[in-house]
C-alpha cells in the first residue's frame, strides 16, 4: 500500500496546481499518514470499528489518485423541490457548483485556502490521509449579523465510474459574530465500494447560531468516514443532527470545543440499520469554560447482522464549573444477530458540574407490543409503531420546523 | 555467612513456626528465583511447570499502559520474590514509635490496643497470641468439612483441589501483573465448601492462623461446591502499612451449581503522605467464575487506601441463570488514583448483573470507573443494571467514567446510568442548620451517597466502614 501511496500521490501533485507551501504541508500529512496506516482495533476509538480491516475486507486494494480535472455531470433531479435553498453540489470529492442565489452577495465570502490546519489530532491518521490527497479547501464566511434567508443543501454525490478509491474531501465554515446558518447535508451514492472521507470544520463566533442536518439514506456499499469538528465562542448554538441509514459503513465522529461561555452544544443521532451495516457515531465534548452546556440523544433500531455503536465522551476541563451535559443513548435489538455496542464516557475535572450518561439497549417491549395488538393491530404493524415513535423522539428535536417537516418526509417517519 | 544464618534461625523461636522462612532469595527475576520458590515450598512438579510456564509467557508480555493513573516505570529485577517475613528486630517495638497520626486513626476507628500493635506487627503478649478465637473457629469449620488454609498448605494436602481449579479461572496466559503472580506467587488463601454445606460463620484472612506477612504475590482461591454458601471478607478497616510498594494478588472465586460466593473487601493502605509521596501500588486481579447453574458470586468493595487502585473485580457468569453482582466505593482524597470498576460477562441464559459502584474524590485525586458489560450472543434472557455515581469535592480533583457496554442478544437488555455531581449546598446548609458541623454534615451526606453498597457489607464490618468512610474525607472540605 506504501508504493502506491506514494505514486497516487506524486500523479496527484503533478496533475493539480497546489503552491509550493501547500505542497510542502501535503508531503507531511501523508508522512504522518505513511508512519500510522489506517487505525486498527488497538486504538481506543477504533476499538468496536477497525477500519482497517473493513477496508481490506470490502474493499481491497484502494485507488488514492483522484482526478479534479474532470468535469462531472449534474443530474438536476436529485435536487429537493419542497424548499427553495441555496446548494453546495461536490461530485466525487470535488466541488461542481455553488449557489448562493437567496442570499445577499456582499454577506458571504467564499474563498480557497492556500493553508490547513496540520492534524490537530495526532492518533487519527484519517485526518492526514485527507489533509493529504484533498483537493483545494473551501472556505464558507458568513460576515457580522447575517442570517442566511435560506437552508444550504450541500450535495455529496458520487458516480457510477468510481470504485474502489478513496475520496478526500474537505469544507470550512466560518460564522462571524450574530450570524447563523442552517445546513442539510445529503449524500447521494450511485458507486459501489469507496472509501469516502470527509472533514468539516465549523467555527462560530459570538452568538453565532449553526444547524447541521446530516442524512445518508440511499443503500450503497460505500465505506464513509465524516469528521466533524465544531469550535464555539461565546453564547454561540450547535445543533447537529445525524440520519445515518443507507451506507454500509460510516463513522460519523461529531467533535464540539464549547470555548466561550454559555455556548452550547447539541448532538443528535439515529442508526436505522438492516443487512449487514455497522455504523458508528463517536462524540466528543469538550466543555473548556463556564456554564456550557452539551445534550446527546442517540436512538437505534438495528436489524438482521447489523452493528450498532455509539462512543460519547463528556470532558469538563477544571475551569468549566456550572456545566450542563446530558447525554442517553438507546437501542432497540430486532434480530439475534444485531449487535448494540456503547461506550458513554465522562471525564470530569470540575466540581460544580451536572453531568449524566445513560444507555439501555434491549429488544422491543412485549407488554407494548401486546397492548396495540389489542387493539386490533397485527404484529407487524404495532412493532413499526413502535419503532417509528422510538425514533421520532430524535426528530422531534429538530429545531427547524420547515427542514423537520422535510427531513420527516425523507426519513418516513409520520 | 553462617554467622547470619545463626542470627536468622535466632529469630526463630519469637513465632515462627519452618526454619525454611529465614532465607531470601536473591533480587530479580529469572528462572532460578522461580525454582527456589517452589523448592522452599516443597511444591509438587506439577505447579513448577506450571509457575515456569506463566514465567514462558510473561517474557513475551507487555506492562498494560492504557489505565488512567500513570506510575513511574517498575524495574521487575529490583524487587526480591522471596523474603522471608520480617523478624521483629526490624519491626517497631511499641505503639509510640510509630506514626502518630495513625494512633489518631486508630483511637477514632476503636481498634483495641493489642490490635493496634498486631497490625504493625509489634511483637504481642503471649495471652493474646494464644489465637484462642482463631482455634474455636478452625474447629467449628472442620467440623463442617470445610477447608480453610493458606495455599501453601493446601498445595501440600489437598493437591487434587488445587490442581483442578488453580488457574481455572486466571489463566497463566493473562495480562502481565495476573501473569506475574502466577509465576512468583508466595503464599495466599484457600477455602473449600463442600457440597450443600452454609458456611457458618463469615471467612477472614484475619483469623487464619499464620495469616500475617503473606507478602505482595498473594494468591486466594475460593471454591463453593454445589449449593454451598460461604461471605468472605478480605482486609479490615485499620489503616496498614507494609514495605512492599508493588501489590500484585491474584484472587479467584469458583461457583458451582447453585452456589453462592460472597467476597467482601476493605482496602486502606498506605496511601502515601499528603504530597503524593509513597504509597502501595494495589494492582489486583479479582475474577469470579460462576461456573454452574443458579450460581451468584457477590463482590462488595470499599477502596480506600493505596496510592494508586487498579483492579476490576468480574464475573463471568457461564452458568444458566447465575447471578453477578459489584457493589463499590471508592475515596480518593490528596494525591491518590483510583482506575477500578468490573466486568461481567455473561455467557449463559438468564443471567443477572447488577453494578453500583459510587467513586468520591477530593484533594487532588483522581478517580475512574471503568467497566465492561458484554452479553454474548446465547445469553438470551440476560439483564444488566448498572448504576455509576461519582461526587466531587474541590475543583483539583477528577471523577472519570467508561462504561464499556456490548449487547449482542436481542433479547437482553443493559441499562447504564451515571451521574456526576457535587454536595448540594441546599443538603449542607440544612444539616449545619440543625447544628452539625461542616465536617460532620458531609460525613452524614457521603454516607448517605454510599449507603446501598455499605448495606452488603456484612453487620461488624459496615459500622467500621461507615467510619472509615468519614476519616478518609477529612481535611478536605472547607
Amino acid at each position: 500500500m506504501e508504493q502506491k501511496l506514494k505514486t497516487d500521490f506524486d500523479k496527484f501533485i503533478s496533475t493539480s496546481n497546489f503552491s509550493s507551501q501547500e505542497i510542502k504541508l501535503k508531503k507531511e500529512a501523508l508522512d504522518n499518514f505513511l508512519k500510522n496506516g489506517f487505525p486498527s482495533r488497538k486504538l481506543e476509538n477504533w476499538k468496536f470499528s477497525d477500519i482497517n480491516q473493513i477496508i481490506q475486507k470490502n474493499i481491497g486494494e484502494l485507488t488514492f489518485y483522484n482526478d479534479y480535472n474532470i468535469k462531472n455531470e449534474i443530474n438536476d433531479e436529485i435536487f429537493i423541490k419542497e424548499i427553495e435553498h441555496n446548494k453546495i453540489v461536490i461530485v466525487n470529492g470535488k466541488v461542481e457548483q455553488f449557489s448562493f442565489e437567496y442570499e445577499e452577495s456582499d454577506k458571504i465570502n467564499l474563498k480557497t485556502l492556500d493553508n490547513f490546519n496540520q492534524n490537530p489530532n495526532d492518533d487519527n491518521s484519517l485526518l492526514s490521509l485527507n489533509n493529504s490527497f484533498s483537493n483545494k479547501i473551501h472556505n464558507i464566511l458568513v460576515k457580522k449579523n447575517y442570517s442566511l434567508k435560506k437552508p444550504l443543501i450541500i450535495y455529496q454525490i458520487t458516480n457510477e465510474k468510481l470504485s474502489n478509491t478513496n475520496i478526500n474531501f474537505q469544507l470550512n465554515f466560518e460564522l462571524e459574530e450574530n450570524s447563523s446558518i442552517k445546513i442539510i447535508n445529503l449524500s447521494d451514492d450511485n458507486s459501489e465500494k469507496n472509501f469516502i472521507n470527509n472533514l468539516f470544520n465549523f467555527n462560530l463566533g459570538k452568538n453565532a447560531i449553526l444547524k447541521n442536518y446530516k442524512l445518508d439514506r440511499k443503500t450503497n456499499t460505500n465505506i464513509k468516514y465524516d469528521y466533524s469538528s465544531i469550535t464555539q465562542k461565546e453564547n454561540s448554538i450547535s445543533e447537529t443532527f445525524i440520519f445515518s441509514s443507507g451506507s454500509d459503513y460510516i463513522k460519523n465522529e461529531v467533535s464540539c470545543n464549547l470555548e466561550g461561555q454559555y455556548s452550547s452544544a447539541f448532538i443528535n443521532g439515529i442508526h436505522s440499520l438492516s443487512k449487514n451495516k455497522h455504523h458508528e457515531i463517536r462524540t466528543n465534548t469538550n466543555h473548556l469554560y463556564e456554564n456550557t452546556k452539551s445534550y446527546q440523544l442517540i436512538k437505534s433500531v438495528i436489524d438482521d447482522s447489523s452493528k450498532s455503536v455509539y462512543q460519547g465522551k463528556i470532558y469538563v476541563d477544571s475551569k468549566a464549573q456550572k456545566t450542563d451535559g446530558y447525554q442517553l443513548s438507546k437501542a432497540v435489538l430486532l434480530n439475534e444477530q444485531a449487535e448494540f455496542n456503547a461506550k458513554p464516557e465522562l471525564e470530569i475535572y470540575a466540581d460544580d458540574v451536572k453531568c449524566s450518561h445513560g444507555s439501555a439497549s434491549g429488544s422491543l417491549d412485549e407488554d407494548s407490543i401486546f397492548y396495540l395488538m389489542c387493539r386490533g393491530l397485527d404484529k407487524k404493524t404495532a412493532k413499526e409503531l413502535l419503532i417509528t415513535g422510538f425514533l421520532l423522539d430524535v426528530v422531534e428535536k429538530i429545531t427547524d420546523e420547515e427542514i423537520k417537516k422535510l427531513l420527516k418526509n425523507m426519513i418516513g417517519l409520520n | 555467612m553462617r554467622d547470619k544464618q545463626i542470627e536468622d534461625l535466632k529469630d526463630y523461636k519469637y513465632g515462627f513456626s519452618t526454619d525454611i522462612e529465614s532465607f531470601k532469595a536473591p533480587k530479580g527475576l529469572n528462572e532460578e528465583v522461580i525454582r527456589f520458590i517452589s523448592n522452599i515450598k516443597k511444591e509438587p512438579d506439577w505447579l513448577l511447570q506450571w509457575r515456569l510456564k506463566a514465567f514462558e509467557r510473561l517474557k513475551v508480555l507487555k506492562e498494560p499502559d492504557w489505565q488512567k493513573p500513570k506510575y513511574p516505570k517498575i524495574d521487575y529485577q529490583d524487587l526480591y520474590y522471596y523474603s522471608a517475613p520480617k523478624s521483629f528486630k526490624e519491626k517497631p517495638k511499641n505503639l509510640e514509635d510509630l506514626d502518630p497520626k495513625l494512633l489518631e486513626t486508630y483511637k477514632k476507628l476503636g481498634i483495641p490496643l493489642q490490635e493496634q500493635k498486631r497490625l504493625n506487627g509489634i511483637a504481642v503478649d503471649a495471652v493474646f497470641d494464644s489465637v484462642s478465637v482463631a482455634t474455636t473457629f478452625k474447629d467449628t469449620l472442620t467440623k463442617k468439612g470445610i477447608i480453610f488454609c493458606s495455599i501453601s498448605e493446601a498445595i501440600q494436602k489437598h493437591p487434587d483441589l488445587v490442581r483442578k481449579y488453580l488457574g481455572s479461572v486466571i489463566p497463566i496466559t493473562d495480562h502481565f501483573f495476573a501473569t506475574l503472580n502466577s509465576a512468583v506467587f508466595t503464599d495466599g488463601s484457600f477455602v473449600y465448601i463442600p457440597p450443600n454445606v452454609k458456611c457458618p460463620m463469615e471467612l477472614s484472612t484475619y483469623f487464619r492462623i499464620n495469616a500475617s506477612d503473606t507478602g505482595q504475590f498473594e494468591r486466594t482461591l475460593i471454591i463453593a461446591d454445589k449449593g454451598s454458601y460461604v461471605s468472605y471478607l478480605e482486609g479490615c478497616t485499620a489503616p496498614m502499612r507494609d514495605e512492599n510498594q508493588l501489590h500484585a494478588a491474584n484472587v479467584e472465586l469458583i461457583a458451582l451449581d447453585d452456589a453462592e460466593i460472597k467476597y467482601s473487601t476493605v482496602q486502606n493502605w498506605y496511601p502515601g503522605d499528603k504530597d503524593g509521596k509513597g504509597g502501595i501500588y494495589n494492582f489486583v486481579t479479582k475474577r469470579g467464575l460462576c461456573k454452574g447453574k443458579n450460581s451468584k458470586i457477590s463482590w462488595t468493595q470499599v477502596e480506600t487506601g493505596s496510592a494508586i487502585t487498579w483492579k476490576y473485580p468480574s464475573c463471568i457468569l457461564k452458568g444458566d441463570n447465575s447471578i453477578g453482582e459489584f457493589y463499590s466505593i471508592a475515596i480518593t482524597n490528596n494525591h491518590q488514583k483510583a482506575d477500578t470498576g468490573t466486568k461481567m460477562i455473561h455467557l449463559g441464559k438468564n443471567t443477572k448483573s447488577k453494578i453500583i459502584s459510587k467513586g468520591i474524590s477530593a484533594g487532588k485525586s483522581d478517580m475512574t470507573y471503568r467497566g465492561l458489560v458484554d452479553i454474548s450472543k446465547n445469553a438470551s434472557n440476560s439483564t444488566n443494571y448498572t448504576q455509576c455515581d461519582s461526587l466531587l469535592m474541590g475543583n483539583n480533583c477528577g471523577a472519570h467514567t467508561v462504561p464499556y457496554i456490548k449487547n449482542k442478544n436481542s433479547n437482553s437488555s443493559i441499562a447504564h446510568e451515571a451521574t456526576t455531581s457535587k454536595i448540594s449546598e441546599d443538603q449542607l446548609h440544612y444539616c449545619q442548620q440543625r447544628g452539625l458541623n461542616q465536617e460532620e454534615a458531609v460525613g452524614l451526606i457521603v454516607n448517605g451517597f454510599c449507603k446501598e453498597v455499605l448495606q452488603q457489607l456484612p453487620m461488624e464490618f459496615a459500622v467500621e466502614a461507615q467510619k472509615l468512610v468519614g476519616i478518609s474525607l477529612e481535611g478536605s472540605v472547607g
